[in-house]
């Protein structure tokens, strides 16, 4: 019987010829991944279980992300906490202010993830890797520590959905709104427990960001992960980037699918995500011109906080001003991509347009800081989730949507097609 | 492995893990503040209402969105003995066997279940009975691979 992609990476880091869904494993991991909310925990079970060395100390990836630059005294004692673990054992991927970025952001430009790899992630968008044939997907703080200690993980191999992707995308079309449209047609636990293999002639027209996005968000459906053939453009991204040796998985023919869908790209409209979960999709043009009023946009995450989302929010935000009232918070991902935007002259845009920039940061994504919403308040996000109290007061809604619409939304202060501005 | 038995907590669809433990209180690992804080944002009154050994019941995807242990261990640490869904999300699943918070997939007892009823479980057999209503359910024992888990104390006993 054939395999899926992601079975077979599975099958290659457990040793076997073979395997099938429902299946139990042990994979041998290319790399362990944890954040400042994730990894004090992890340490904790360390410690107290007495383990006294890492698997592979240039393997585990320490991102200082959620609550950075220190928010409180709190977030800033995890960060010291795992900052000292990180130099006791010499954590080489421990990153932090002045050298960070969002993790799923920073670890692909970092090169730490490639095609074939398997990573585990304490942090649940660890699915972002699949956008470069890799298996990765997230765990908690306990299953972190077992891979840190031992290089290995446990996997129940996932049954697949396979999304067949034609045509191309139009206009203001992104990543985002791909996975939105998926998500409002699958629902949230659409894909649970199981794999989102994304494929067909259409796969050719999303560029890498693209791809990250969509992969990103495949936990919003409940995947395991979501995982993308490599091809040209997945290679060129690797190339001179990628720390390991690519190692190129394909499905089978013959592979087995639960169910298979086919999206024309060239169909898909853009797409907001109504509170309070991601599923509650409308196009734009469902959306009425003065239906939803907010208080603040938000431009980032790891979801959408890389240059090309930037250069869309600037594309649309060049020339115009902010509508009065609105806040708009601009957080590119990385280092890197906070540069780039400066040199390209993003910022002046943003900051002419009445937006701020913010260094990276997870920060209002999970109502961490930099941008809570009082009782009330709405805000269109390019981020991920618009649970009940995500981005602040329980009482606060949050519109999930591509950078180009919440860009537009932010001048006119309501929900806006790009198109009409 | 003990059986449970106590009072139910309902809860419905799609119950995530920002209102099991809002991202406001991830700047602390202490499971004792942590629970002080579990299910603030669904259920207020929940910590003031939850006694040692009380039972969870939720429908479909229960513990979506993050992979913060942070919320198993804020349920378990509240007093909560077992939780029974109709589904659980993924990673919670794992999380809370890694941490040792019994869980139990039954869709027919988590409809038919009603808040403030009193249920017992049978973690060996997943036998479910809702002593209020009178009726009993066979939930999904856990896989012999996952007892062995718990039987050694845990993910991380298990590796050493």
């Amino acid at each position: 019987m054939g395999m899926t992609m992601s079975q077979k990476i599975l099958a290659a880091h457990a040793g076997l010829p073979e395997v099938k869904a429902g299946q139990l494993i042990e994979a041998k991991l290319d790399l362990v991944l944890g954040n400042d909310v994730t990894t004090p925990v992890a340490i904790n079970v360390f410690e107290e279980n007495g383990a006294t060395s890492v698997f592979d100390n240039t393997k585990i990836a320490m991102i200082m992300d959620h609550f950075t630059p220190n928010k409180d005294i709190k977030a800033a004692t995890q960060v010291k906490q795992s900052r000292d673990f990180a130099e006791k054992y010499n954590i080489t991927n421990y990153r932090d202010v002045g050298e960070m970025g969002i993790e799923h952001a920073l670890l692909p430009e970092m090169g730490l993830v490639g095609p074939g790899c398997l990573c585990i992630g304490a942090d649940s968008h660890t699915c972002t890797y699949g956008a470069l044939g890799a298996f990765s997907t997230g765990v908690g703080s306990t299953d972190m520590c077992a891979g840190m200690i031992s290089g290995k993980a446990w996997f129940k191999v996932p049954a697949a959905i396979k999304f067949n992707l034609t045509g191309k995308p139009q206009g203001y079309v992104s990543g985002k709104d791909v996975i939105l449209h998926i998500i409002g047609k699958i629902g949230v636990d659409g894909a649970l427990y199981k794999s989102m293999e994304f494929t067909g002639e259409g796969v050719k027209y999303l560029n890498i960001d693209d791809r990250l996005c969509i992969a990103n968000m495949a936990i919003e459906a409940g995947a395991k992960n979501g995982i993308f053939p490599v091809d040209d453009i997945t290679r060129e991204y690797c190339k001179n980037r990628y720390q390991g040796t690519p190692i190129e998985f394909e499905a089978d023919a013959d592979a087995v699918y639960d169910e298979e869908y086919t999206i024309d790209l060239s169909e898909i409209r853009p797409t907001v995500a109504f509170p309070h979960l991601p599923e509650n999709t409308k196009t734009v043009d469902e959306i009425g011109d003065t239906e939803v009023k907010i208080d603040q946009v938000v431009i980032g995450s790891c979801t959408n906080g890389r240059i090309s989302d930037l250069r869309a929010a600037a594309d649309v935000l060049k020339g115009r001003k902010l509508a009065k009232g609105v806040r708009c918070i601009v957080i590119p991902g990385t280092q890197k991509i906070w540069r780039q935007a400066m040199h390209e002259g993003l910022f002046d845009i943003f900051v002419d347009a009445g937006a701020v920039v913010s260094t990276p940061t997870c920060g209002p994504c999970l109502g961490g800081h930099m941008g809570i919403l009082a009782a009330g308040e709405k805000a269109v996000s390019t981020t991920n989730r618009n649970f009940v109290g995500r981005m602040g007061h329980v009482d606060s809604e949050v519109y999930l949507a591509s950078p180009a619409v919440a860009a537009a939304s932010a001048v006119t202060g309501y929900i806006t097609n790009p198109e009409k501005l | 492995m003990q059986n449970a038995k106590g009072k139910v907590h309902k809860f419905g669809d799609n119950v995530d893990t920002d209102v099991i433990i809002p991202a406001r209180y991830l700047n602390t690992a202490s499971h004792k503040e942590l629970a002080a804080h579990c299910m603030e944002d669904i259920d207020k009154e929940f910590v003031n209402n939850v006694a040692e050994g009380d039972i969870m019941v939720a429908t479909k995807n229960f513990g979506c969105g993050s992979s913060r242990e942070h919320a198993p261990i804020a349920i378990k640490a509240s007093g909560i003995s077992c939780v029974i869904a109709s589904s659980f999300a993924r990673i919670f699943y794992r999380n809370s066997i890694n941490i040792g918070l019994p869980i139990v997939e039954c869709p027919e007892a988590a409809e038919a279940i009603n808040d403030g009823d009193v249920v017992s479980v049978d973690f060996n057999t997943g036998v479910i009975t809702d002593e209020t209503i009178g009726k009993t359910f066979q939930g999904e024992p856990f896989p012999e691979f996952i007892q062995n888990i718990i039987a050694k104390g845990g993910l991380i006993n298990s590796i050493k």
